[in-house]
C-alpha cells in the first residue's frame, strides 16, 4: 500500500468498538485494550465479526480516550501493563492510532499494537516510533491458505514483519491453530523458520481455535463455516508449540 | 519428609522441664509490661525470599487430617450438617473434660467439648435459640435448659426483647435492618491470644489485679464500677483458662518456652474464648509472625527442623478448622456455610518500613497445600506495595490454586490502626488488645430508598414502618423530589438503627460478657459501633437511573410503587463513570454523617462497613423491585460490588469504581469480591501469577480496601452444584469470607454463578 502523497490535517477521532480495562491476553501485564471498529479481513474463525464495519463502531475523540486512560495510568504502570490497540484491524485508522499511541507515551505507558499486518503500509515511522511492541497475527504461511482463511493476500503481512525486523521492533507472533485449516505442520515449519529469521520475535502465542464468538455470527446473520470444527487437542497444540521451540523461539 | 525424625522428637505430650522462656529474645519494654507489639518489633525476623524452603506434611499430619476428613464427611451427611451436639452441658471454659481426636497423632491438643465436631450449647445468648437449634438438627435439649433459663438466669436475647421498642420490632420484621446479633453472640472481639504464650497467665493475672487497684478512685461512678466488675470477671476467666489447660497437661501460668508451647498456649487461649462465647466472628488476630519468633529460636537452637515447624502450624490449623457453633436454621440462611471467621492476618509492613512477612507467613499459607483448601482459618494477607516480591508471588500462586485467600490494603490501614492490628470477621480492622467492635450487622439502604418513594410504607407488607412522609405520586420519578425524601429517611433509619444497636450491646454486656476475650485486652479499650449498609450499588444505580434516564413508577392496588420501568440508558456503578460513582461515594459519606450524629452506648465511635457476606441474597428477598431495574426478590450485589453484569468495561474499571469509596467514612471495611476464570489472568502460569499480583498492586494503589479473589471456571461451579460430593473442599470467597461452596444454599450458589465473571474474549 502506498503512503500518502500530500500532508493531511491529523484526524484525532475514530471509530471504536469497545474497551476492556483489565486485559491480560493482549500484551504484557494488565492492559487497557481498545478494540477499534473496521477490518478488511474476513477470517473464517473471527471471534469479533461485529467489528468488520468501521461505521458500526462509536465515533470517539482521541482526547476522550486519553482522558480516561490517564485515570488508569497509575494502575496500569503498577500492574506492569499499558495500552493495546486491537480490533478489528487498527491500521484501518492509522492517524487515530498514532494520536492514541502518542498520548499514551506522554502518559508514560507501555504501548502495543495488535494487527494482522495486512495494512502494515499504513503504519508510518511516526506511528511505529510510539509503539513498544507489535502483536502480529499471522493467520497462515501459504498464500492459498491465507486467502481461503482471510480473503486477503499474505504478502503484505510478511513485508511488514520484515520491516519490523529491520527496525528491531519487538514482536509477539500470534498464530490461531484451527484443525483442518491451519494445522499443516509443513506450513507451520515454514512460519517458524521465518519468525526465527526475523530475530525480533520475543514470543509466539499458539492460540487454540475456540467457538466463543459463534453466537455473534448468528446474531449478524452471517454464515459460520467452522461450526463442525473442534478445538485442537492439547497434544496437537503441544506439537505445534514444539515446532516453534525447535527454532529457538519462546512458544506458549 | 523425615517422619521418623518428627516422631521421635515430639513423642510425648508432657514437655521436659522448660528452659528460660525469654532466652535469646531481645530485651525491651515488653518485659516489664504487657506490650506484644514491642516484643514483635524487637524479635522480628523479616523474610524476603520465596517459598522454596517450605516442607510438606508429615505422615503424622496427613494421618490426622485423613481422620478429620472422614469426620467432616460424616458431618456433611448429618442432618443440617451437625454431627453431634452436647444437649446436657452448658458450655464454659471448664465445662468439659479434655477431648482428643487421636492422642498418638496430635501435636497440638484441645477441643471445644469432649469430642471433635461435637457442638456445645451456650444458652446465655438466647435459650430459645439453643432449643430451636438442637431440635432442628435432631437433638433433644436437656430439661435442665428450661429449668435454668430464663427463670434462674436471664439471657441476652430475653433482655434485648424486653427493651426493644415497637418501632425497632417493625424494622426488624420488615428487613430494613436485619442480621442483628440479638439472638446470637455478637463476636467482633479479638482477644490478644499471643499474650498467654508470651507472658503466661500468672503475669497476666497480676497485671489485671494491678488494673483493678488502679480503679480504687475517690469517686466510683457507674462506669468505673462496671469496669471493676468486668476486670474481676476477666481475672476469674484467666483462672479457668489455667484450669482448662491443666486438664490437658499444661501449666500455662508460666510463659511458653518453645515453639510447640507457643503454638499450644496461643491455641489454648483461643480455645477458651470459643468455649465461652459463640460470637458470629471469632477471629484469631495476627499470630503468624508472632509464632515465627519462637520457631526461629527453636531452629537456631536445633530444637526444631523445617518439617517439624510446618507440622506445628499444620496441626494448629487443623484445630482451627474444627471450631463449630450450634446455630439455628434462620442464622444459617443469613450466614451460610458454617462460618466462624477465624481470621488470621498475614504479612503487612511495620511502621519503621521493615516488612512483617516472616517464614511463618509462608508456613501459614502453605497449610492450604499441606491440608488442602478450606475457608477457615480465614487467611487474610495484609498487602502493601512494598511487600517482598517473593511473598507477593507466593500469595498470587496460592490464590490461583486454592481460592482461599483474601487481601486487604495495609498501606491504607496503617495510618489508621498502626502495625499491630487484626481483622475481625472479614474486613473490620482494630488494634489487637486495645479495641473491640460492637457488631451491628447492616441496614438495608435499598429498602430505605423505597420507603422514601412510598411514604414510609413497606413495599412488601404494606405496613407503615418508616415515618409517614408524603409518598411520591407522579408517574416519573424526579431526582430532586426523591432526594428530598431519601435524605430524611436515611436520618430516620440512622436513628432507629443506632438505638437498636445500643439496646443490643447494653444487654449483651450485661448477660453475655466475653470475659476471657476481654481479659486479653488492656484495661481501657476503644469501642466502635460497627454499623453497616447493604444494597449500595442498587441505590447508586437507582439514583443514577432516576437522574440520567426516565424511571416510570408502577403502582399496585395498595398504591405502593412495586415496579419500575426505565426508559433510556443510565451510567451504572462499576464502569469508572464519575456520574454514578460520585453518587455511591456520596451515599457512604451521607449515611456515615447521619450515624455520627447519634448517641452511642458506652460512647462507642460510630463506624460503618459496606459488607453483606452471603446475606445479600436474604436482603434481596425481602426487598421489592428497585428503580435501577432490579426485580423484586432478586439478590443485591455483595458488599461494595457493582450489580451483577452491570460492570461492562472490565476488571480494572470495576475496581476503579469500588476504590473510590472513602475508607475514612467506612472504617469498618469495604468488601469487594472479584471472580475470574484462570484464562482471564493470562495464558501461562507465570503470567497469571504476575498479573494477579499486578491487579492487587493496582487496585490497592487506587485506594481499594479489600478484595476476595476467586479464580476458577463457571463450569466448575455449575458442576459443584450438581455434584457436591466431588467438591468437599471447593472453597470460594464470598463478600468477606471463604466458604465451602457446597455448604451454601442453592439460592446462594446460583447467585455466585451469576456474578460477574471477567472472562476474556
Amino acid at each position: 500500500m502506498s503512503t500518502h502523497d500530500h500532508p493531511r490535517p491529523p484526524r484525532t477521532d475514530g471509530w471504536v468498538h469497545s474497551v476492556e480495562t483489565g486485559g491480560t491476553a493482549d500484551g504484557p501485564g494488565i492492559r487497557y485494550v481498545l478494540f477499534l471498529a473496521g477490518c478488511p479481513l474476513r477470517c473464517q474463525y473471527c471471534h469479533n465479526p461485529d467489528t468488520r464495519h468501521m461505521h458500526d463502531g462509536t465515533r470517539t475523540a482521541a482526547a476522550d480516550i486519553l482522558g480516561e486512560l490517564a485515570g488508569y495510568a497509575a494502575f496500569l504502570t503498577r500492574a506492569r501493563g499499558g495500552l493495546t490497540i486491537s480490533g478489528g484491524e487498527p491500521l484501518v485508522q492509522p492517524e487515530f492510532c498514532a494520536a492514541l499511541f502518542r498520548g499514551a507515551k506522554e502518559l508514560g505507558l507501555h504501548t502495543a499494537l495488535d494487527t494482522s499486518g495486512f495494512l502494515g503500509g499504513h503504519a508510518d515511522e511516526h506511528l511505529l516510533a510510539d509503539v513498544d511492541l507489535v502483536l502480529l497475527d499471522v493467520k497462515a504461511f501459504k498464500e492459498a491458505t491465507h486467502r481461503t482463511l482471510t480473503g486477503v493476500p499474505l504478502r503484505p503481512t510478511l513485508e511488514f514483519a520484515e520491516r519490523l525486523s529491520l527496525m528491531r521492533k519487538p514482536v509477539w507472533l500470534r498464530y490461531v491453530l484451527v484443525p483442518g485449516l491451519t494445522d499443516d505442520l509443513g506450513e507451520i515449519e515454514g512460519l517458524a523458520a521465518f519468525a526465527a529469521g526475523l530475530e525480533v520475535v520475543e514470543r509466539v502465542d499458539v492460540l487454540p481455535f475456540h467457538t466463543l464468538g459463534e453466537y455473534k455470527w448468528r446474531e449478524l446473520g452471517l454464515p459460520y463455516r467452522l461450526a463442525d470444527t473442534e478445538p485442537p487437542s492439547a497434544e496437537l497444540v503441544g506439537r505445534v508449540r514444539d515446532r516453534f521451540r525447535a527454532h529457538g523461539l519462546n512458544a506458549v | 519428609m523425615d517422619t521418623l525424625l518428627t516422631e521421635s522428637v515430639v513423642a510425648s505430650l508432657t514437655p521436659a522441664p522448660a528452659p528460660h522462656p525469654w532466652r535469646g529474645f531481645k530485651a525491651g519494654v515488653w518485659q516489664a509490661e504487657v506490650n506484644v507489639r514491642d516484643f514483635l518489633q524487637n524479635t522480628l525476623t523479616p523474610y524476603h525470599g520465596d517459598g522454596a524452603f517450605l516442607a510438606g506434611a508429615t505422615g503424622r499430619t496427613r494421618a490426622l487430617w485423613d481422620t478429620v476428613t472422614a469426620l467432616l464427611r460424616q458431618e456433611r451427611a448429618a442432618t443440617g450438617g451437625v454431627l453431634d451436639a452436647d444437649t446436657e452441658t452448658f458450655s464454659s471454659i471448664v465445662s468439659h473434660p479434655p477431648g482428643h481426636i487421636d492422642r498418638d497423632l496430635e501435636l497440638i491438643v484441645g477441643l471445644q467439648t469432649d469430642k471433635p465436631l461435637k457442638r456445645a450449647i451456650m444458652p446465655t445468648g438466647g435459650w430459645r435459640m439453643v432449643k430451636t437449634g438442637l431440635e432442628a438438627y435432631g437433638f433433644t435439649p436437656s430439661p435442665k435448659l428450661e429449668d435454668t433459663f430464663p427463670r434462674l438466669r436471664k439471657t441476652h436475647n430475653d433482655g434485648v426483647f424486653d427493651v426493644y421498642t415497637d418501632e425497632m420490632l417493625r424494622c426488624r420484621k420488615s428487613g430494613v435492618i436485619t442480621g442483628l446479633p440479638d439472638s446470637y453472640g455478637r463476636g467482633r472481639i479479638i482477644g490478644d491470644y499471643r499474650r498467654l504464650a508470651l507472658y503466661g497467665a500468672e503475669f497476666l493475672i497480676a497485671d489485671k489485679k494491678a488494673q483493678l487497684r488502679s480503679l480504687e478512685l475517690d469517686c466510683l461512678d457507674e462506669e468505673t464500677l462496671r469496669l471493676r466488675e468486668e476486670i474481676s470477671e476477666q481475672i476469674r476467666a484467666l483462672g479457668e483458662l489455667v484450669a482448662m489447660a491443666r486438664s490437658y497437661g499444661f501449666d500455662v501460668t508460666r510463659p511458653a518456652a518453645t515453639a510447640r508451647e507457643a503454638v499450644q498456649w496461643t491455641y489454648l487461649a483461643y480455645l477458651a474464648a470459643v468455649k465461652e462465647a459463640n460470637g458470629a466472628a471469632m477471629s484469631l488476630g495476627r499470630v503468624s509472625s508472632f509464632l515465627d519468633a519462637y520457631i526461629e529460636r527453636d531452629l537456631r537452637e536445633g530444637r526444631l527442623c523445617e518439617v517439624e515447624a510446618q507440622a506445628l502450624i499444620d496441626q494448629f490449623v487443623i484445630k482451627l478448622r474444627l471450631v463449630r457453633f450450634l446455630r439455628t436454621p434462620e442464622y444459617d440462611a443469613l450466614f451460610s456455610g458454617d462460618p466462624t471467621w477465624v481470621t488470621e492476618c498475614i504479612g503487612g509492613m511495620a511502621l519503621d518500613g521493615r516488612t512483617l512477612v516472616t517464614r511463618t507467613s509462608f508456613r501459614m499459607l502453605h497449610t492450604l497445600s499441606t491440608l488442602g483448601p478450606a475457608p477457615e482459618p480465614n487467611l487474610t494477607v495484609l498487602w502493601s506495595e512494598r511487600l517482598p516480591e517473593g511473598f507477593k508471588r507466593f500469595c498470587a500462586e496460592t490464590s490461583i490454586r486454592t481460592c482461599s485467600v483474601q487481601y486487604e490494603n495495609d498501606d491504607l490501614m496503617r495510618p489508621y490502626w498502626g502495625d499491630d492490628y487484626g481483622i475481625a470477621c472479614c474486613v473490620s480492622a482494630m488494634r489487637i488488645g486495645k479495641q473491640m467492635q460492637f457488631f451491628g450487622a447492616r441496614a438495608n439502604l435499598a429498602k430505605t430508598l423505597l420507603y422514601a418513594i412510598n411514604g414510609g410504607r413497606d413495599e412488601v407488607s404494606g405496613e407503615q414502618v418508616g415515618p409517614a412522609f408524603a409518598p411520591l405520586t407522579g408517574e416519573v420519578l424526579g431526582y430532586d423530589a426523591v432526594m428530598a425524601r431519601f435524605e430524611p429517611m436515611m436520618e430516620w433509619l440512622a436513628r432507629v438503627y443506632m438505638n437498636t444497636l445500643n439496646a443490643i450491646h447494653c444487654l449483651h454486656d450485661k448477660y453475655m460478657y466475653e470475659r476471657l476475650e476481654m481479659a486479653l485486652h488492656d484495661r481501657d479499650v476503644l469501642r466502635t459501633m460497627a454499623c453497616g449498609i447493604a444494597g449500595l450499588s442498587v441505590v447508586a444505580d437507582s439514583l443514577s437511573a432516576i437522574r440520567h434516564a426516565s424511571v416510570r413508577v408502577v403502582r399496585d392496588e395498595r398504591g405502593l410503587a412495586t415496579d419500575f420501568v426505565i426508559e433510556g440508558e443510565y451510567p451504572a456503578y462499576g464502569n469508572n463513570d464519575a456520574r454514578v460513582d460520585g453518587i455511591a461515594v456520596w451515599l457512604v459519606e451521607r449515611f456515615m454523617a447521619a450515624l455520627r450524629r447519634q448517641k452511642t452506648y458506652r460512647n462507642a465511635v460510630p463506624t460503618q462497613s459496606v459488607l453483606t457476606i452471603t446475606s445479600n441474597v436474604v436482603y434481596g428477598k425481602k426487598t421489592g423491585a428497585t428503580p435501577d431495574g432490579r426485580k423484586a426478590g432478586e439478590p443485591f450485589a455483595p458488599g461494595a460490588n457493582p450489580m451483577h453484569g452491570r460492570d461492562r468495561k472490565g476488571a480494572v474499571a470495576s475496581m476503579a469504581s469500588v476504590a473510590k469509596l472513602p475508607y475514612a467514612h467506612a472504617q469498618d471495611g469495604i468488601s469487594y469480591t472479584f471472580t475470574i476464570v484462570p484464562a482471564g489472568l493470562g495464558p501461562t502460569e507465570g503470567e497469571r501469577v504476575a498479573n494477579l499480583a499486578g491487579l492487587l498492586d493496582g487496585y490497592f494503589a487506587q485506594g481499594g480496601h479489600h478484595i476476595n479473589v476467586n479464580v476458577f471456571d463457571r463450569e466448575t461451579l455449575l458442576h459443584a452444584m450438581d455434584h457436591p460430593e466431588l467438591y468437599p473442599q471447593l472453597t470460594i470467597r464470598v463478600s468477606g469470607y471463604a466458604v465451602n461452596f457446597i455448604k451454601l444454599t442453592r439460592e446462594q450458589q446460583l447467585d455466585v454463578v451469576n456474578r460477574t465473571f471477567h472472562a476474556m474474549h
